[in-house]
């Protein structure tokens, strides 16, 4: 590791104050960020630790909305009693993921922002346009076999690796940003982007933006929800494709459904097709199977990962029809 | 041989107080006065050259004391055995990538880090040729295969045997590369005294460790020590002396400081060795009643352009099965890429994927029973040599696993066993592995206080040398296991065998025994011990060359069952189950714990290790733990491990096979025998990843 | 920067240190308690756990300022206030065979603690989840199940 500075400011505003420029990162849980500096992938000058920041509750307002700080600890999250009874999915997303020992120290916050696992991203010594912009991106012909069928581009085609964030995203969460001009909101759909042309470039947040807390909207239905992930052992790794969805079922007619996915796309995907295809029609396999046929048909698979196309329907027949069954 | 207390019990680890608290010390822990850090900086190219190395910014850095590279670093010599790959820094080839092309040496271990990360190196990358295949042009017959056996055999006529068999199976199979993984990452810290050089270091044999240091630094006999008290793990990686060893004594020569290097996990992927990927071409042919008439095993696998590892993946099929036509026949080819090495039960754990899960289709073609099918053609002397077994008790273990497991009430078809979302199925295969001892020597001491001091430069790289050879020794000299210590770790005490090839305790067991004896003999003689003690000593080399020609291997049968997931290609491993013939088992606490261990690994293999080779780059590109997955504790459910009671007194003097291996023999075609059985789809590739399970299912 | 913390009971500082050093570096290489063991540096193999602030971490991935006024405790200070030398956790894997190499086991050791303090009566299936991030390559895992079922056992006949 490089030369670098470190702060440990206790005012929000303090810390957006510092982390302006570019070469400049925000030290959360640190799971990841500590990792990537080793690797020579991050290379800040400064670290500004925001653990001194106010941001380790989870509360409930009058309306029924929860509020998760930026600082929240995933093992906290996960165990905490408002998110396992009103967001089952959220808590099995959080514990899906990682070890007990990174959970401990990985933060609502930094998750969100955790970068992609791609090997050539992670490998100093090999181009990667996510990295270093133009450079190439070698994981089209080299390993892909977990990497996007959807929403990836000629540039990159890495995935996000988070499972909360594809629970968080199921779940219509919205982020509470502070930076320069103040702080806002932004809809969780809103804050990744897809690679395109500038892969660099992974969330519509300013320079210095500091993610203060995440919103959780009523959706009593989700008491109705779950995470599946599949992945190569049987603990401990990334997924290999990961469903978060939310079922509500009137009669035998869909009322409403949440349903995102995870470890197919640069972003955590939000399956608006899907959901609306299966909003208003039938609780049957035959109806979920064709909802994520629909949300696939937009696949583009590359030489290794086509399985995650049947692997993300069959994921989504059977946890909808879990749902479904109550069980 | 001698009557027993020690042996056989489940002795605790004697070192095990000192490894839960922390304070068993590893080669990269030792604290010598003074000392500094090198760290190594590798190639970024596959072929080619170093143009240029750029060291002055790095010397310019806070801490930095040298930069080694080509240029400067001291010069090594080279005998007709020496290991290429342990001659670093001295020219500018890059001849695979991951290759030491630099190390930086500072005062703090993060000072040379930095340093190393920062080394600008300049090369003329030539064009590389990485990718292994079976008809790859360059492919060709090794003089012979590891350790030293031919590297083709073949006995009657296999291709008129297989024209007109009933039935045959023919089938190519293959395997990834696999790297070792041990926990502890290789270090070394070196120490010069004038011409004497110390070095701490984690390896699985510190007198190999010192005759290649002494080779390659010109030095005189017995002016190197190796020490290595604690080693964390090593199953091949540490078997041979490693780059990291060298470099930490150049490091040490030329800033005449003890120098420690530690590999980081990331490095061991190019650094230490690995198991060549496998192409396996298997033609079995058997007659009506299921007998067979020919098998022909062809196994393909690399090497690098640094030195020739020709691996011996065909050898099981040498002595499995009654054949009466049986050819065999290795093929190599010398790539761009880090030099393959051994990797627990090296040829066995790839050979028998292929030869057990062939005789499982040959099971299914024929319509019996795959035990029934090995009984069938057990042979009754080696079929390849004709050489009588020692002892073995295959079918025996195959019978015992059988009822363990609750084969009989089996029902053959595949597919056709559903619970919810998951197919199930159950498989079978055969275990082997050579029991073959070495060459060690070995000094026994009686003490005038009644106690004995045993030396021997055994490793303990987590088997549990120590524990077992303490209850070895201790029942040679007749005494309690507390009255006697074993000294290992140290290459002071003399040649002996390194804890590799399951030969370990079968080796040093041979030279303690002697060596005991010799001592009880010279005590009987001399009536007291006087105050200084008395010392026997011990050499097993001539006993060792007049063992009779025998065929002694280790045998055993392991059951697997499978759970696969139908929606996500997910196989899970609720139960394994290993019945073994492998001589006298010292200790039962460590010996289970080791063939357990060895399952475990076979999982992975069948499951989850893959080193992904890119071409683009000449690397293994998930070169990190977090990419290439080793079982975790929710992969593993139930192991039932037990063995048969087995005395084979044509072995050595105590009677043991070793263990090491043969646990991971034959673990990869039970699981893909299970696979078959759940789903109906034979893999004939490992690992048996969920994208591929999933893709067959579709 | 100087790094002031407490390391098991003892208050302890280290000068000079980079803000880049890892908790595992300054605790292996400042304050010799070479115990906790650097296997991976990724958190991906827990063999160097650790309580920081009685919350179990990868000390890895530990930034040394972050550790700053915080209470670190290590294998080393596990058995500091028993008698025998081992606490009853050491005691049970010395017993059940489930140390081989020893290089994941004080990891596991402080994992296994952790998990007794949460949960005294862990079943297999919590037992695997709970230790899913310390990787073994030696055991198979099968006796490091034995001593955690033993520990739990004896734990819960000390404290009801």
């Amino acid at each position: 590791m490089r030369q670098f500075g470190y702060e440990r400011p206790e005012y929000a505003a303090d810390a957006v104050a510092l982390a302006e420029r570019p070469e400049v990162r925000y030290l959360a849980g640190g799971t990841n960020l500590v990792d990537l500096m080793k690797l020579g992938v991050e290379t800040p000058d400064l670290l500004v630790d925001v653990s001194a920041l106010p941001y380790e509750f989870v509360q409930e307002d009058l309306d029924g909305l929860v509020r998760i700080g930026a600082g929240v600890r995933n093992s906290d999250l996960a165990a905490h009693a408002l998110i396992r009874s009103r967001y089952p999915v959220l808590a099995q997303a959080v514990l899906a993921g990682a070890s007990g020992q990174l959970r401990n120290m990985a933060t609502v916050g930094g998750n969100l922002l955790q970068r992609t696992r791609c090997v050539y991203f992670q490998d100093v010594s090999k181009p990667c346009n996510k990295r270093m912009p133009g450079s190439g991106c070698p994981a089209r012909k080299g390993d892909h076999h977990n990497l996007a069928i959807l929403g990836a581009s000629d540039q990159c085609i890495a995935t996000n690796p988070s499972d909360m964030a594809v629970a968080l995203t199921a779940l219509d969460a919205v982020v509470h940003v502070q930076d320069h001009a103040g702080p806002h909101e932004v809809p969780l759909a809103e804050l990744y982007r897809l690679p395109g042309s500038d892969p660099q470039r992974e969330t519509t947040l300013a320079p210095g933006a500091l993610i203060t807390a995440v919103d959780l909207p009523t959706l009593p239905f989700a008491r109705r929800s779950r995470y599946r992930k599949a992945r190569e052992r049987a603990s401990y790794s990334f997924a290999i494709g990961s469903v978060a969805a939310a079922l509500d079922v009137e009669g035998d007619v869909v009322r409403d459904v949440r349903l995102a996915f995870g470890a197919v796309a640069p972003v955590p995907w939000r399956a608006r097709t899907a959901e609306a295809a299966l909003v208003g029609g039938p609780v049957n396999e035959e109806a979920f199977r064709a909802a994520a046929e629909a949300e696939l048909a937009a696949a583009e698979p590359l030489r290794d990962n086509a399985y995650k196309v049947p692997l993300i329907t069959n994921l989504v027949v059977r946890t909808l029809a879990e749902l479904a069954a109550g069980s | 041989m001698t009557a027993t207390t020690a042996i056989g019990a489940g002795l605790n680890r004697i070192e095990a107080a000192a490894k839960v608290t922390g304070a068993a010390r590893y080669a990269g822990e030792i604290p010598l006065d003074g000392h500094a850090y090198g760290s190594v900086v590798q190639s970024t190219i596959a072929r080619g050259q170093v143009t240029m190395i750029d060291a002055d910014a790095v010397l310019a850095r806070p801490g930095v004391l040298a930069v080694l590279t080509h240029d400067n670093a001291p010069r090594l010599h080279r005998a007709d055995d020496t290991d290429a790959e342990l001659l670093v820094l001295q020219d500018d080839r890059v001849r695979y990538r991951g290759q030491a092309v630099a190390l930086v040496i500072a005062e703090t271990l993060e000072q040379a880090r930095a340093g190393a990360e920062l080394l600008d190196v300049t090369y003329q990358p030539e064009d590389h040729d990485v990718v292994f295949a079976a008809d790859h042009p360059r492919l060709y017959a090794p003089e012979h295969v590891n350790p030293n056996y031919p590297t083709d055999t073949s006995v009657g006529d296999v291709d008129a045997a297989l024209a007109s068999a009933a039935i045959v199976v023919d089938a190519t199979y293959s395997t990834p590369a696999e790297h070792n993984n041990p926990m502890e990452p290789h270090a070394a810290i070196a120490q010069w005294d004038g011409d004497r050089l110390t070095v701490y270091d984690s390896n699985q044999g510190a007198t190999s460790v010192r005759q290649a240091l002494t080779t390659l630094f010109g030095l005189a006999d017995g002016a190197v020590r190796v020490l290595s008290e604690h080693v964390g793990g090593g199953f091949g990686a540490k078997g041979s002396t490693r780059p990291h060893a060298v470099l930490a004594a150049m490091g040490a020569r030329f800033t005449e400081r003890p120098i420690r290097v530690t590999l980081t996990r990331q490095q061991m992927f190019a650094m230490v060795g690995y198991r060549t990927p496998t192409i396996q071409h298997m033609r079995l042919g058997a007659d009506a009643d299921a007998t067979l008439v020919a098998l022909e095993h062809t196994a393909y696998s690399q090497t690098s352009q640094v030195l020739e590892f020709a691996e011996q993946t065909a050898l099981i099929s040498r002595l499995m099965y009654a054949a009466p036509n049986l050819r065999t026949r290795h093929r190599v080819v010398a790539l761009d890429v880090p030099t393959p090495r051994w990797m627990r039960a090296p040829g066995e754990a790839p050979g028998s994927f292929a030869l057990e899960s062939a005789m499982d289709e040959l099971a299914t073609a024929c319509g019996v029973d795959p035990i029934e099918l090995r009984v069938r053609n057990e042979p009754s002397v080696e079929p390849d040599s004709g050489l009588p077994f020692s002892s073995r008790n295959l079918i025996a273990c195959l019978h015992e696993g059988a009822e363990r497991f609750g084969w009989a009430s089996r029902d053959p078809r595949p597919g056709v066993r559903r619970d919810g979302r998951w197919l199930i199925g159950t498989g079978v295969a055969s275990s082997t592995y050579p029991a073959r001892s070495a060459p060690s020597t070995a000094a026994a001491t009686a003490l005038a206080d009644g106690s004995f001091v045993v030396e021997i430069t055994a490793s303990d790289i987590g088997t549990g040398a120590r524990t077992a050879l303490t209850q070895i020794a201790a029942d040679e000299l007749r005494a309690p296991t507390e009255r006697v210590e074993v000294r290992i770790g140290d290459s002071d005490f003399g040649q002996a065998m390194i804890a590799g090839g399951s030969m370990g305790t079968a080796s040093w067991s041979w030279a303690i025994a002697k060596a005991c004896r010799e001592l009880l003999h010279t005590l009987h003689e001399i009536g007291t011990v006087p105050p200084e003690g008395v010392t026997a000593h011990a050499d097993t080399a001539e006993d060792i060359k007049a063992q009779a020609q025998l065929s002694r291997h280790a045998f055993g049968a392991q059951f697997a069952e499978v759970r696969v997931d139908v929606d996500t290609g997910e196989v899970r491993v609720p139960r394994l189950c290993g019945v073994f013939a492998a001589g006298r088992i010292i200790n039962a606490k460590t010996g289970r714990s080791q063939l357990i261990g060895g399952m475990t690994m076979g999982i992975g293999m069948a499951l989850l290790e893959e080193g992904v080779m890119d071409p683009q780059f000449g690397d293994y590109v998930n070169h990190d733990l977090a990419s290439y997955h080793v079982p975790v504790n929710g992969d593993v459910h139930d192991i039932d491990v037990s063995w048969i009671d087995e005395h084979d007194d044509r072995l050595n003097p105590v009677g043991v096979k070793g263990i090491g291996e043969i646990g991971i023999v034959g673990t990869a075609a039970a699981l893909a025998n299970a696979v078959w059985h759940a789903t109906g789809h034979r893999h004939r590739h490992l690992p048996i990843r969920p994208d591929r399970v999933l893709t067959s299912l579709a | 920067m100087r790094l002031t913390f407490d390391v098991n009971g003892v208050g302890q500082q280290a000068d000079d240190v980079w803000p880049g050093e890892s908790l595992l570096y300054v605790l292996r290489e400042r304050m010799g308690l070479p115990g906790t063991k650097n296997a991976c540096e990724q958190g991906e193999c827990g063999s160097c756990s650790v309580y920081l602030d009685g919350t179990l971490v990868c000390a890895c991935l530990v930034a040394a300022p972050q550790a700053q006024g915080r209470a670190v405790r290590t294998v080393e200070g596990l058995a500091t206030d028993s008698a025998g030398g081992l606490d009853h956790i050491q005691q049970a894997f010395v017993e059940t065979g489930a140390v081989q190499c020893g290089f994941c086991t004080p990891g596991l050791i402080m994992a296994t603690d952790d998990l007794l303090a949460n949960t005294p009566t862990p079943s297999d299936a919590e037992i695997r989840e709970a230790l899913a991030g310390n990787l073994c390559r030696c055991t198979g895992y099968e006796k490091i199940l034995d001593a955690v079922r033993l520990a739990a056992s004896r734990r819960t006949e000390v404290t009801p």
